[in-house]
C-alpha cells in the first residue's frame, strides 16, 4: 500500500539524521563524480563501503523483493531516501550499472536462479558490475556490434573489444551485446546478451585517460574467453531487444531503479551558490542583469524536468504523446547539467583560467571537471543527437533519419 | 526546489479539459478561424451562446454571483484547448474582467455585474496605453474627481473585445494613485472607441480615448483593493495566456509534423533530415515542458508559489509558442512565406501573447528577485 504523506514526511526526517550522522568524512583524496570516473583503488574502496552501509542501513533497493536482498516496500520510500543523499549530496552510489539497469534488467527477465544469484551482491556492493555496449568502432550505432561470441557446447567463446567500460577494472559482472550469429537476416537478429563474468581468462581491462586527466573509463578486450550458456538472458538472438530495455533503464524511460544517485548532481542552487561568491564590477555576480536572467533560465529548465515528471501521473495531460516526457528525459536533464557547469566557469571570471591542482581553482576545480565529465553523459547511453533521432522517430511520427 | 513536486489536476479539471478540447476542435476547424478573421464582430455569436449555455464564463466565479464556484485551474483546461485551435471568442475578455471586479468590485459592482457576465454579457479590460508601459500600476490616464463625478482623460489601447462590451475596467490614476473604475457602454461616446490593427488577426481589440467620458464615484472599484486587484489581474492574464499559448504551440507543432511527413524533397520526406527532425524535437521539448509549467500554476495558482509559477508559465508558454511559429514558417519553405500557410497565424499570436502582460525577460528579471533577493 502507499505510505501516506505524512508517513514520508517522518521518514524524510528519519533518514535526513542517518545521513547526517553516518556520512563518511571527506577523504584526503578527490572523490569522483560519477560511477564514470572512478580511476584508482583508493577512491573504489572508499564508494563501495560507503554503498554497503547505506544498504546495510536498508536504504537500498527498498522496492526490490525481499527474496533477492530488497525490502519489497513502495517506491515512495525509496525516492525518498534518494532524493535526501542528492540534497545532502553525501558520495554517490557506485555500483550504478548494476542498481540502475542491470538490477531492475534481471528482476524484468531474468531466470529465478538468476535473480538469486546476482540480485543481492548488486545491492551490497559485494559484486559490481560493467557494461558491455559500445565498440571502438561502433558507438551510436550500436546494432552494428561485432565482438564475438560463438557457441561451443554450453560455453561461448568471446573475441573483440568493447570500450568505455566504466567500472571495469572492479566488475566482477558484466552486461554484455554481442554477436552469436554474423549470418542472421539482420544485423540486430545476430546479437545476444549475456551476463558475462569478468574474471574468466582471456579479459584484459586497460585504462583509458580521460580529457579531464582522470581515469575510470577502459577497453576491455577478450580473447577467446570461455563463459558459461547459462549466462545468456532474453534468449539466444534476442540481444538486441535485451538491450533496448536496458537502455530505457539506463535512460531513465523505465522506472524499477534500485534507488540511490548516481552521480555528484551538481543543481542550479549550486550555481546560484558560485554566483553568489564570483565578482562582476565590483559587486556579488548574482546582482548583473544578465547573470540573473541566465539562471533564472537554468532554474526554470530545472523545474521543467521535475514539473514533466510530476504532470506524467495524470493521464489526461499526457493523452497526445505519452511516452514524450519519459523519453525525452535524458536528453534534457544531460544537455542542461553540461550548460550549468559550462556556464559556471564563465561565473568563475579569471579563476576560470585554473584547474584541478592550482590552489586558485574554484572549488578545487570541481566545476570544470563536472562540465568536462557531463559530456560522459550527453555522449553516453545514446547521444543527444540519437536521442532527437529517437524522440523526432517514436514520439513524433517522423521518417526515419 | 530540491523537494518532491506535485501537480494537483482535479476530477472536474479532466472533465472540462475533455469536454473543452472536443467542443475546441469541432467548433473551430481552421477554415472557421480563416472565415472569422474576415469577419467584422471576428467571432460566432451562436458558438459564444453555446459555451455561455455550458456556464464557461462562470466556472471561476463564486456561486453567490451566479458562476460555478470552481477555479482558475478548470478556467486553464478550457483556455488551452481554445488556444490549440485558435478559437477566437470573448472568453478571455470577459474572463478577464470578471476576475478584475471579484478582485477590485465593491460588492454592489460585483452583485450587479458578475452574474451578468457570467451569463454571457461581454466585459473588456482597458490597461494598456501608448506608453507601452506592461506595469499596470504605472497608468498615464487620469480620473478628475467634480463632485459625485468622475471625470476621465487619457487614452486606453489593445482593449480585447472592447466594441461589444457593455462594461469596461479602466486603470487610471486619481489623486496620482492608481484606480480602477468601471464604464458602461453607454457612458462612452460615439467615436471613442477606435478598431485597431492588431497583428494576431483573430482577435479584435481597440483603441479607447477616456476624453470626455465623465461616470459616477459609485463606479470607482474599490480603492482598499486596487494593489491586490491589479496584483491579481496580472497574474489572472499570464495565466490565461500561458493556456492559450500552450494550445497554440501544440498546434503549430502538429502543422509541422504533418508538413515534415508529406513533403518530399530530393526524394526523401523532408522529416527525415535532421536538420529539421531535431529542431522540431526541440520544440515538443519546449512544449512539454512548458505544458508542465502551465498545469503546476493552474493548480497552484492561490499557493505561495502562485506568483511564481504563473510567471514562468508564461515565460514557457511564450517561448514554445514563438519557437514553434517561426520553426513551423521556416519549415514550410516558400509555401511558409504566404498568407495562405497556417504557420504565420502562430506566429502572430505569440507576438501578441508576448505584448500582453509583460514578455518572458520582464517575468524572467521579477523571477530573479523573487528567486535570489528574498530572504
Amino acid at each position: 500500500m502507499a505510505p501516506t504523506e505524512k508517513e514520508l514526511e517522518a521518514f524524510r526526517g528519519e533518514v535526513k539524521a542517518w545521513f547526517e550522522e553516518n556520512r563518511p568524512p571527506e577523504p584526503d583524496f578527490l572523490l569522483p563524480q560519477s560511477f564514470m570516473e572512478v580511476g584508482t583503488d583508493e577512491q573504489f574502496y572508499f564508494l563501495r563501503d560507503w554503498q554497503n552501509k547505506v544498504y546495510e542501513a536498508g536504504y537500498l533497493g527498498m522496492a526490490w523483493p525481499e527474496a533477492y536482498g530488497g525490502r519489497g516496500m513502495d517506491q515512495a520510500w525509496q525516492n525518498v531516501v534518494t532524493r535526501e543523499m542528492v540534497r545532502q549530496q553525501v558520495p554517490f552510489m557506485v555500483n550504478t550499472i548494476g542498481l540502475n539497469w542491470a538490477g531492475p534488467l534481471i528482476l524484468m527477465m531474468g531466470s529465478e536462479e538468476q535473480k538469486k544469484r546476482y540480485i543481492p551482491n548488486i545491492l551490497s556492493a559485494e559484486e559490481i558490475w560493467c557494461q558491455g555496449f559500445s565498440e571502438p568502432d561502433h558507438g551510436s550505432d550500436l546494432g552494428n556490434a561485432q565482438l564475438k561470441a560463438e557457441r561451443d557446447g554450453d560455453e561461448f567463446v568471446l573475441n573483440g573489444s568493447k570500450i568505455w567500460t566504466s567500472l571495469g577494472r572492479h566488475a566482477k559482472h558484466m552486461i554484455l551485446l554481442a554477436r552469436s550469429n554474423p549470418e542472421a537476416n539482420s544485423k540486430y537478429e545476430g546479437l545476444s546478451f549475456f551476463l558475462a563474468p569478468m574474471d574468466v581468462p582471456g579479459i584484459d581491462v586497460v585504462p583509458i585517460k580521460k580529457m579531464t586527466g582522470e581515469y575510470g573509463f577502459n577497453q576491455t578486450f577478450f580473447t577467446d574467453a570461455r563463459i558459461p550458456a547459462s549466462t545468456l538472458i532474453g534468449g539466444e538472438g534476442n540481444g538486441w531487444k535485451v538491450a533496448m530495455a536496458t537502455l530505457m533503464f539506463e535512460r531513465g524511460a523505465s522506472g524499477g531503479q534500485a534507488g540511490g544517485h548516481a552521480q555528484m548532481q551538481r543543481e542550479s542552487s549550486h550555481l546560484i551558490d558560485l554566483a553568489r561568491r564570483s565578482k562582476r564590477g565590483g559587486k556579488p555576480a548574482i546582482e548583473d542583469p544578465l547573470v540573473r536572467d541566465q539562471l533564472v533560465k537554468f532554474v526554470m529548465r530545472e523545474r521543467s524536468v521535475r514539473l514533466n515528471s510530476a504532470r506524467s501521473a495524470h493521464k489526461a495531460l499526457t493523452q497526445d504523446r505519452p511516452h514524450a516526457i519519459s523519453i525525452s528525459g535524458k536528453y534534457l536533464i544531460t544537455e542542461l547539467t553540461r550548460e550549468m557547469n559550462e556556464y559556471a566557469l564563465s561565473l568563475q571570471g579569471t579563476n576560470g583560467a585554473f584547474y584541478v591542482g592550482d590552489p586558485g581553482a574554484v572549488d578545487k576545480g570541481l566545476w570544470h571537471r563536472a562540465y568536462f565529465n557531463a559530456f560522459s553523459a550527453t555522449i553516453g547511453g545514446g547521444t543527444s543527437q540519437i536521442q532527437q533521432n529517437i524522440i523526432g522517430e517514436r514520439v513524433l511520427g517522423l521518417p526515419k533519419s | 526546489m530540491s523537494e518532491k513536486v506535485t501537480i494537483s489536476f482535479s476530477e472536474e479539471q479532466e472533465q472540462l479539459l475533455e469536454v473543452a478540447i472536443n467542443f475546441a476542435r469541432d467548433k473551430s476547424p481552421i477554415k472557421t478561424v480563416r472565415a472569422l478573421i474576415e469577419d467584422d464582430l471576428g467571432y460566432d455569436g451562436d458558438i459564444w451562446q453555446e459555451m455561455v449555455d455550458l456556464g464557461w464564463l462562470g466556472v471561476a466565479l463564486p456561486e453567490e454571483y451566479g458562476g460555478i464556484g470552481l477555479s482558475l485551474a478548470e478556467v486553464v483546461t478550457l483556455a488551452e484547448p481554445m488556444g490549440r485551435h485558435l478559437m477566437a471568442t470573448p472568453f478571455y475578455a470577459v474572463t478577464l474582467t470578471g476576475q478584475a471586479l471579484l478582485a477590485g468590485g465593491t460588492e454592489a459592482q460585483k452583485q450587479e455585474w458578475l452574474p451578468k457576465l457570467a451569463s454571457g454579457t461581454l466585459g473588456a479590460c482597458a490597461f494598456y496605453e501608448p506608453s507601452g508601459e506592461w506595469n499596470l500600476g504605472a497608468p498615464d490616464a487620469v480620473a478628475t474627481r467634480d463632485g459625485d463625478s468622475l471625470r476621465l482623460s487619457g487614452s486606453k489601447c489593445a482593449v480585447v473585445n472592447g466594441a461589444g462590451a457593455e462594461v469596461l475596467i479602466v486603470s487610471l490614476l486619481l489623486e496620482g494613485a492608481p484606480a480602477l473604475v468601471l464604464v458602461e457602454k453607454g457612458q462612452i461616446p460615439d467615436g471613442a472607441l477606435r478598431r485597431e490593427v492588431s497583428i494576431d488577426e483573430t482577435r479584435r481589440t481597440y483603441g479607447l480615448s477616456l476624453d470626455g467620458i465623465t461616470v459616477p464615484a459609485s463606479q470607482l472599484l474599490d480603492p482598499a483593493r486596487t494593489h491586490e486587484a491589479l496584483k491579481h489581474i496580472g497574474k489572472v492574464g499570464c495565466l490565461l495566456l500561458a493556456a492559450d499559448m500552450c494550445g497554440a504551440a501544440q498546434a503549430a507543432l502538429d502543422y509541422i509534423v504533418e508538413y515534415l511527413n508529406t513533403r518530399k524533397q530530393f526524394d526523401r520526406l523532408i522529416g527525415s533530415y535532421q536538420a529539421l527532425k531535431h529542431p522540431t524535437v526541440d520544440v515538443l521539448c519546449a512544449i512539454e515542458s512548458a505544458r508542465s509549467h502551465l498545469y503546476y500554476a493552474a493548480g497552484e495558482f492561490d499557493g505561495p508559489q502562485g506568483d511564481m509559477a504563473v510567471r514562468m508559465a508564461k515565460v514557457a508558454a511564450q517561448g514554445a509558442l514563438s519557437f514553434a511559429g517561426d520553426r513551423a514558417i521556416q519549415f514550410h519553405g516558400g509555401f511558409g512565406f504566404t498568407y495562405d500557410c497556417d504557420a504565420q497565424l502562430y506566429r502572430r499570436r505569440a507576438i501578441w501573447g508576448q505584448s500582453q502582460f509583460g514578455d518572458s525577460a520582464y517575468h524572467r528579471q521579477r523571477l530573479a528577485a523573487m528567486l535570489f533577493d528574498a530572504s
